[in-house]
């Protein structure tokens, strides 16, 4: 059994496996919509790699972080803009 | 408070195959390296997974070889370009850092190449590597049905991943027809190592259909993929799945040898038998130079390394492989050649650019990239084009010209230190 890790996602606990990263904690929790775009369309994770900037959400009040690029770590906020 | 100013002979940027072969190559001849990479992990997009989980023997033999060299990690270090001739400017989660070098190796490899479709934007449409790299991660997966699409030998190797972690593959897709893949997959026989693991993936998903000359025509869903609609040209049909894995082939990640002034040739950074780059003291391997996957960027990356540390003798004997090596990226891009019908897939009111919502109708009206970006902003959202860029390139034949650093979005802090 791995090493769980508890984050707060949109102010609701998340119990995620270690080495989780922050994107698919929120897909494990339910979340489809990461963002909503410019004209409000749900929007997710694309490229999975750092460069499409579609995953992007708040982490511990730091905005436009790639959530598929970051590792969740113990106590993490996570906030999507949706 | 971290060292904010750090000093090597030879810097090298990117940590997939090209970058640890070069990073061990300028640490055996005695340089003072350091190896620059934008993830918390070694490996690159290729060998994702491999620290946590290692299954692929090559993997664990170049990231345990680089363990034991000299060379210095730098993780999570986003290169945001020059600040100097000799300086790049880094952004790392605990603050801002300058790398000096005398040589610098380039090694910033490649990312899926996106085309719009009606429906493309849904969440639930990934890239095949990168639904990969985030199942590796812990994106769920198991279960889920899942219809691949799009071009390239990834295609396979991705379905195969994802199945061995309990998806379900409904289908697998290539645009490309038999008629281009059978006569690369037969000289395969040359490269016995590829075609044994072609061989193999394919044994792996005897049960999965494996189309060529079909594509995708579109994406169905509210607030997320339910079905995404295929066509071979002549008729539709309509597959139902969880998640979509469509990307039509690798583009190389041009934008830091380009923010370095790098000229290019063919679409690819122009460089020398010894992988010299048009700017001195700046050398590039892998990807950038070509798209010919790890066992091309492993040499390219040894005979950078090499050269950058003053053996250019010793780069001079893996020449010939290198040969080889071009050819068999030419065979793949013949094979995988992008069908011309792919550049028709967007409707008027599809977006193109999806950081700032703009629309095919509305790029198509302007004459060029440059010009589109002025009066539409595509372009110039978080992602600074590297989505949309290369699609503008298929849809519209327009060429990126310029890349102005920041090449990445970057805090305020960053680019004006406080007191």
């Amino acid at each position: 059994m791995p090493e769980q890790i508890q984050i707060r996602l949109n102010d609701q606990p998340v119990s995620v496996s270690a080495g989780t990263v922050v994107a698919a904690a929120l897909a494990q929790a339910g979340q489809t919509r990461f963002r909503s775009s410019v004209q409000g369309e749900a929007r997710g994770p694309l490229c999975g790699m750092g460069l499409c900037m579609e995953c992007r959400v708040t982490i511990n009040g730091q905005a436009n972080c790639r959530s598929c690029q970051i590792l969740c770590e113990e106590g993490m906020e996570v906030r999507t803009d949706a | 408070m971290p060292e904010t100013r750090l000093s090597f002979e030879v810097a090298v940027v990117g940590g997939g195959p090209a970058g640890l072969a070069a990073a061990c190559a300028a640490a055996e001849s005695g340089r003072r390296t350091a190896l620059l990479d934008d993830t918390p992990w070694l490996g690159g997009q290729i060998w994702r997974g491999q620290q946590a989980h290692p299954v692929i023997p090559q993997a664990t033999f170049w990231i345990e070889k680089f363990r034991r060299s000299k060379a210095v990690l730098l993780d999570q270090c986003a290169v945001l370009g020059p600040i100097s001739p000799r300086t790049l400017l880094t952004e790392h989660p605990r603050g801002p850092r300058q790398i000096e070098w005398e040589k610098l190796i380039l090694a910033t490899g490649a990312r899926e190449l996106f085309l719009p479709f009606p429906g493309w934007t849904l969440p639930g449409n990934f890239g095949p590597g990168g639904l990969q790299s985030l199942a590796k991660h812990g994106w769920p997966v198991a279960g889920r049905r899942i219809v691949l699409a799009g071009s390239g030998p990834l295609l396979l190797a991705v379905a195969h991943g994802l199945q061995n972690m309990g998806a379900r593959i409904v289908s697998i897709n290539e645009q490309a027809p038999w008629s281009r893949l059978l006569p690369f997959a037969l000289q395969l026989y040359r490269r016995p190592a590829k075609m044994k693991e072609a061989v193999r993936l394919k044994w792996a998903l005897r049960q999965t259909p494996y189309r060529c000359g079909v594509w995708p025509l579109r994406a169905e869903g509210t607030d997320q993929v339910r079905a995404v609609i295929l066509t071979d040209g002549r008729r539709q049909w309509t597959e139902e799945c969880d998640f979509l894995a469509c990307g039509f082939g690798l583009v190389p990640n041009l934008e830091l040898p380009l923010a370095l002034g790098c000229q290019l040739d063919n679409g690819f950074v122009k460089i020398d038998p010894w992988q010299v780059s048009s700017v001195p003291g700046i050398y590039c391997a892998g990807e950038i130079t070509g798209i010919g996957g790890a066992d091309a960027a492993l040499l390219e990356g040894r005979i950078a390394g090499l050269s950058a540390g003053g053996q250019e003798q010793a780069a001079l004997a893996l020449q010939a492989q290198r040969l080889q090596w071009h050819h068999f990226r030419q065979g793949l891009a013949q094979a995988f050649a992008l069908r011309e019908e792919l550049a028709h897939l967007a409707a008027p009111e599809t977006i193109v650019c999806r950081c700032e919502d703009v629309t095919c109708a509305k790029m198509k009206s302007f004459s060029c990239w440059r010009e589109a970006k002025l009066q539409t902003r595509c372009g110039m959202g978080p992602c600074q084009g590297r989505v949309c860029g290369p699609a503008a390139k298929v849809l519209f034949g327009w060429g990126m010209e310029s890349v102005r650093p920041p090449i990445l979005p970057a805090r305020v802090e960053t680019l004006c230190p406080g007191p």
